[in-house]
C-alpha cells in the first residue's frame, strides 16, 4: 500500500438546491505521506473537502475545478481512500466486530482469506481488546468508533480522511483512539488529513495545519506560522479564547433552588442503574459542572434534575424560592409542564430535539404561550431574545435549515423565553467555534450574575474550567468527587 | 425494544434453529396458507395440535415463548369476543359462540407458525438469505440491516422529543391538540432519521457499498435439511387438510 | 453558513441536474429509515392501540378509524423518495423489522407489509412515478387501505354480514385517505421546508 497523494486545484462545490458555494477556489496539494490537520470555522466547508477528496459529493450539485487523488480524478480513486466520521453509530453495519469490519474489504470483492487476514490486522492495528465475535451492542462509544477506525484500515487506504473522528467521544476515549490512529499512520505511512476541533491534541500528530474558508484556503503552513495568521483566530489554533476578567459576583452561592437526595434511575427493563444514589445541590447564583465519561448517566443525571424523568428511588425537591408560588408538590416531575417551563428550564444536547415549529419566532413564543396563555405581548420577549442570541435575520427561517451553531443559539433561546430560575444545559459547546464559545462563557456568567443556577453537563473542561462554581464526577451512575 | 438484532441469550440449538431461515418460514406459510383457505374448525386444531407437539424443536425456552405468544393469543380472544357478537343469527340477532371460536382458532393456527418461526430468526442471517437465496439485490438487502441498526437510537430519539417537548412547557390537551402534537414528533423522528441515514449513506459509500463487485463471507447455505423442512412444511399442510375434508369438515372460505 | 433567507427557498432559481437513472445509496437508506422509525412509531401507537381497544370492542368497525396509521410508511416513502419501487420497499421493511421484533403476526405482518406495499407502488407507477401531488397521495392511501381491507376480511372477519363490511370498509378506506393520505402528503411538504429532502436526488424536481 503506497501512500497517496491530492492534487485540488481552483476547486469549488455548489450543494443541489441551494444556490450559495459551499467553497471556491481551493487550491491544496498533499504529498504521499504527509499528515495534514485542515482547520476552519462552522460552515468553512471543510467536511464538503474531505468529502470531495473521497470523491463522495452529491453529484446533483455543481462543481468547478478538480480533485485528484494519485492523478486520477477523485471519484475513480475511491478505493485509494479511507473516511472516518465522527459517529460510529452512522458507520457500523453489522452486528459483530469481525463481521463489520469485513464489510469494506467483502464490498470490494477481495477472496475471503485475504478479508480475513486484513480483519485481523486492523483489528490488531486499533488495539482492540475483545475477539472478534464480540457484538457491537455491548461495545462503548469510543469502542465502536475504534472499531469503525478497523473497518477504515481494513481497506488499505493511502490516504486516511477523518472528519472530526474523536468529537463524539470523552477524553479518554478521544485519546485512545487518537492514538490508535497515529500508530496506525505510522505503521502503514498513508496520507493523512485530519479535521478535528481539539486542535492542541493533534498537533504532535501533523506536520502541516492548512486553515479553510468558503473562499479557498487562507493559511498554510506549519503548526507554528499558520497559529500566526489572522485566520487562525476563527479556530481552536491558537488554544481557547482570552475571556474578558470578570469580578466574581458572589463568593458564597445563594439560596439553594434544587436538591437531589441520594437519586437513582434506572431504565424500565434494563439491568443496571442509569444513575446510582446521586446527591447534590444547584443553588442560585452558581454553576454545578458535571463531568464524567460517556455513559456516566450525565445526561439521566440532567433529566431528572430538570423534572423531565421521575427518580426509581430517592427524591428531586425544589425549594421554596424555585417554587415561588402555589404549587402542592416540591418535586418537579409531578408538575404540570408549563409550572416546570417557568421554573426549570432544560437545553438539550441536540437542539433539534426540542424544535416545534415551522420557524424561530413562532419556536421562541412555544414556551411563553404554554406558561401564560392569556398573555397577548409575546413580540417583547421574542424580540428581545432574537436580538440576544443574534438570530434575528433567521427570524422567519425554519429551525431545521439553521446551521448548528444557530440551532444550539435557538434551543437556549427558547429555554430562557420562558425565564426559568434554574437552566440545565447539556454539552453546550459541542462542536463550537471559538466566537460562539466565548458567547456562551459569557451567557452562563450573565445568568449566574443575574441570580439563575445553572447546571451544565460538559466534557469541555475549558468550558468547566471558564464557568463552574462546583464539579460534579460521575462514573457509571455515581458521584466520584466530591 | 433494547437491542433488536439480538436473539434470546437462551435459543437452543436443534435441526431447526439451525436450519436456513427460509427453509424455518416456508413450513409456516404452507401450515398458514392451508388454514387461511378454510373456514372450518378442524383444520386449525389439527395444525395447532401439530405445531404444539413441534414446539421442543422449535427450540424457545418457555419463558420466551410465554412472552413472544401471549400477545397472540389475546388478539384471538378479542376476535372471538368480536365475531361471536358479529354474527348475525338468522332472524334473531343473537350470538353464535361456534362461529367465533372457530375464526379464533384460525386465527391462532393461520399466525402462530410465522410469529414461531421469526422469533428464532437472526436479522443477520435473514438478510444473507434473502439476498443469495432469493436473489434480492445485495444494496437493498443490506442497506435495510445497516438502517435497523439506527432502531435503538431512533427510539431514544423519540423519548429525548418528548422530554424535551415537557421541557418547554408544552402538554397538548383535547384531541386537536393531540393528534397535532403527534404529527409534530412524527416530523421531527423523521428528520432526525433522515439526517441519520444521510451519514449512514455517505459512509457505506465510503466502504464501498456501491461497487459492483461483492464477496461473502457469510454464505447463506441450502441444505438437503432445508429442502426437508420446506417439503415437511407442504406435507404437512397437505395431510391436515387431507384429513378434514376425509372428516367432512373442510369449508373453504371462497366456496 | 447562515444568510438572511435560507436559500433552500431559493432552490427553483438554481438549475438543477436530472436525477441519476439507477436507486443511489442515499435513497435506500433512506427508504428504510422511514420504515424503521415507522416501526418506532407503531411500537409507541400499539401501546395507544392496546388501550383504547377494550372501548372500541363493541363496534369493532370503528376500529378501522385508526388503521390510518399503519398505512403511513408505503404512502410516505413513495412521496419522499420517488423511485420505482420505495413504496413496496419500505412497507415490506416495515413488516419484516416488526416480524423480527417478534411482532405477534410474524409471517402475516409480512404478507400484509407486501400488499400495502405493492398497493400504492400500482398507484405511483399509473402516475408514471412523476410529482405525486395530493390526489396521487389519497388514492395511493385508499388503494392501501383497500388492500388491507381485502387481507382483513379473509383473516379476521370472513363472517361478518354484509352490513358490517361495508362499514368497516367505509371507515378504514377513510382513515386511510385522511391519515396515509394526507397526512402523509402533509408530512412530506413539512419535510421538504426542513431542507432534509435535498440529499435525496429523485426528490429535487419540485
Amino acid at each position: 500500500m503506497t501512500p497517496a497523494a491530492v492534487d485540488i486545484r481552483g476547486f469549488g462545490y455548489r450543494p443541489p438546491t441551494r444556490t450559495a458555494w459551499a467553497l471556491r477556489d481551493v487550491d491544496l496539494a498533499v504529498t504521499p505521506g504527509e499528515h495534514m490537520l485542515l482547520l476552519g470555522a462552522s460552515g468553512s466547508g471543510k467536511s464538503t473537502l474531505l468529502r470531495a477528496m473521497a470523491g463522495l459529493l452529491d453529484a446533483g450539485g455543481e462543481t468547478a475545478g478538480e480533485v485528484q487523488v494519485d492523478g486520477l480524478p477523485a471519484a475513480a480513486a475511491r478505493d485509494r481512500v479511507g473516511l472516518l466520521m465522527q459517529d460510529p453509530d452512522a458507520f457500523l453495519v453489522l452486528s459483530r466486530a469481525g463481521e463489520d469490519v469485513a464489510f469494506g474489504p467483502q464490498n470490494r470483492g477481495l477472496p475471503p482469506d485475504q478479508v480475513e487476514e486484513r480483519v485481523a490486522s486492523a483489528l490488531r492495528a486499533v488495539g482492540f481488546p475483545y475477539p472478534a465475535a464480540r457484538p457491537v451492542a455491548a461495545l462503548s462509544g469510543g469502542e465502536r468508533q475504534r472499531l469503525a477506525l478497523a473497518g477504515v484500515l481494513a481497506l488499505a487506504p493511502g490516504l486516511l480522511l477523518l472528519d472530526e473522528p474523536t468529537s463524539m467521544l470523552d477524553p479518554d476515549g478521544a485519546a485512545l483512539v487518537r492514538r490508535s490512529i497515529g500508530e496506525a499512520v505510522r505503521a502503514t505511512g498513508s496520507t493523512l488529513v485530519v479535521v478535528e476541533h481539539r486542535v492542541s491534541d493533534w498537533l504532535p500528530l501533523v506536520d502541516r495545519v492548512v486553515v479553510l474558508t468558503p473562499d479557498g484556503v487562507a493559511a498554510d503552513g506549519d503548526p507554528d506560522s499558520v497559529a500566526r495568521h489572522p485566520a487562525a483566530r476563527d479556530t481552536w489554533l491558537g488554544g481557547p479564547p482570552r475571556l474578558p476578567a470578570r469580578p466574581r459576583a458572589a463568593s458564597q452561592p445563594g439560596t439553594p433552588l434544587l436538591t437531589a437526595t441520594s437519586v437513582t434511575y434506572r431504565h424500565p427493563g434494563g439491568t443496571v442503574d442509569a444513575v446510582s444514589e446521586v446527591t447534590c445541590v444547584s443553588s442560585a447564583s452558581s454553576v454545578l459542572a458535571v463531568t464524567g465519561p460517556n455513559g456516566s448517566g450525565k445526561s439521566t443525571l440532567a433529566h431528572l434534575l430538570g423534572g423531565l424523568v421521575a427518580p426509581t428511588s430517592g427524591a428531586v425537591t425544589a425549594s421554596p424560592t424555585l417554587v415561588a408560588g402555589t404549587l402542592a408538590d416540591t418535586r418537579p416531575h409531578r408538575w404540570r409542564a408549563r409550572d416546570l417551563a417557568g421554573r426549570i428550564g432544560s437545553v438539550f444536547q441536540n437542539p433539534e430535539h426540542a424544535f416545534l415549529t415551522g420557524s424561530v419566532r413562532e419556536e421562541l413564543a412555544v414556551g411563553p404561550r404554554a406558561v401564560h396563555p392569556h398573555r397577548t405581548d409575546l413580540s417583547g420577549t421574542v424580540d428581545r431574545l432574537l436580538d440576544q442570541l443574534r438570530l434575528a435575520h433567521l427570524a422567519d427561517a425554519n429551525p431545521f435549515t439553521l446551521s448548528g451553531g444557530e440551532q444550539r443559539r435557538l434551543s437556549v433561546a427558547a429555554a430562557l423565553a420562558t425565564a426559568p430560575q434554574l437552566l440545565l444545559l447539556d454539552e453546550p459547546t459541542f462542536g463550537q467555534d471559538p466566537t460562539t464559545w466565548r458567547e456562551l462563557v459569557s451567557l452562563a456568567l450573565d445568568l449566574r450574575d443575574a441570580g439563575a443556577g445553572l447546571v451544565v453537563v460538559t466534557h469541555d473542561l475549558g468550558y468547566r474550567d471558564a464557568v463552574a462554581d462546583a464539579t460534579l464526577q460521575l462514573d457509571q451512575g455515581r458521584v466520584v468527587a466530591p | 425494544m433494547s437491542t433488536p438484532l439480538a436473539l434470546p441469550r437462551e435459543l437452543g440449538t436443534t435441526a431447526f434453529t439451525r436450519a436456513n431461515p427460509l427453509a424455518r418460514l416456508a413450513p409456516a406459510a404452507a401450515l398458514g396458507f392451508a388454514n387461511v383457505v378454510t373456514l372450518d374448525p378442524v383444520t386449525p386444531v389439527l395444525t395447532l395440535v401439530v405445531v404444539g407437539s413441534a414446539l421442543p424443536v422449535v427450540g424457545l425456552p418457555p419463558r420466551q415463548l410465554a412472552r413472544s405468544t401471549w400477545p397472540l393469543f389475546a388478539a384471538a380472544a378479542t376476535l372471538l369476543v368480536v365475531n361471536t357478537l358479529a354474527y348475525p343469527a338468522p332472524g334473531v340477532g343473537s350470538a353464535d359462540l361456534g362461529v367465533g371460536a372457530t375464526t379464533a382458532v384460525r386465527l391462532l393456527a393461520v399466525a402462530l407458525p410465522g410469529l414461531l418461526a421469526f422469533a428464532t430468526i437472526d436479522a443477520v442471517d435473514l438478510t444473507d438469505a434473502v439476498v443469495q437465496q432469493l436473489h434480492i439485490p445485495a444494496r437493498f438487502g443490506y442497506g435495510a440491516l445497516a438502517a435497523l441498526r439506527l432502531m435503538p437510537l431512533l427510539t431514544q430519539d423519540w423519548r429525548h422529543q418528548a422530554l424535551a417537548a415537557r421541557a418547554r412547557g408544552v402538554t397538548p390537551r383535547g384531541p386537536v391538540a393531540r393528534l397535532r402534537d403527534v404529527g409534530r414528533r412524527v416530523l421531527g423522528l423523521l428528520v432526525t432519521a433522515i439526517r441519520r441515514a444521510t451519514r449512514l449513506a455517505v459512509a457505506l459509500d465510503a466502504r464501498g457499498f456501491d461497487g459492483a463487485r461483492r464477496a461473502t463471507a457469510r454464505p447463506s447455505e441450502w441444505s438437503r435439511t432445508d429442502t426437508a423442512w420446506t417439503a415437511g412444511g407442504f406435507v404437512v399442510a397437505g395431510v391436515v387438510t387431507a384429513m378434514s375434508i376425509a372428516l367432512g369438515a373442510w369449508q373453504p372460505f371462497f366456496g | 453558513m447562515s444568510s438572511p433567507v435560507p436559500d433552500v427557498e431559493r432552490a427553483s432559481a438554481a438549475p438543477e441536474a436530472s436525477a441519476p437513472p439507477g436507486w443511489q445509496t442515499v435513497e435506500i437508506v433512506v427508504t428504510a429509515t422511514i420504515a424503521v422509525a415507522f416501526g418506532v412509531v407503531f411500537w409507541a401507537w400499539n401501546l395507544m392501540w392496546a388501550a383504547t381497544g377494550g372501548a372500541f370492542a363493541a363496534l369493532p368497525p370503528v376500529q378501522g378509524l385508526l388503521y390510518g396509521v399503519w398505512l403511513v410508511p408505503g404512502v410516505l416513502a413513495g412521496l419522499v423518495v420517488r423511485r420505482p419501487g420505495a413504496a413496496f420497499f419500505a412497507a415490506t421493511v416495515a413488516a419484516v423489522i416488526s416480524a423480527l421484533l417478534g411482532s405477534q403476526w410474524g409471517l402475516v405482518a409480512v404478507v400484509y407489509g407486501v400488499v400495502q406495499g405493492v398497493a400504492p407502488e400500482l398507484v405511483f407507477a399509473l402516475r408514471g412515478y412523476r410529482r405525486p401531488g395530493l390526489l396521487t397521495a389519497m388514492l395511493a392511501a385508499a388503494a392501501t387501505g383497500l388492500g388491507s381491507l381485502g387481507l382483513d376480511l379473509v383473516l379476521y372477519y370472513p363472517t361478518w354480514s354484509t352490513s358490517w363490511k361495508w362499514l368497516y370498509l367505509a371507515t378504514l378506506v377513510t382513515s386511510a385517505v385522511l391519515v396515509a393520505g394526507v397526512g402523509s402528503w402533509l408530512l412530506r411538504r413539512a419535510l421538504a421546508a426542513t431542507g432534509v429532502l435535498a440529499a435525496l436526488p429523485a426528490s429535487r424536481q419540485e
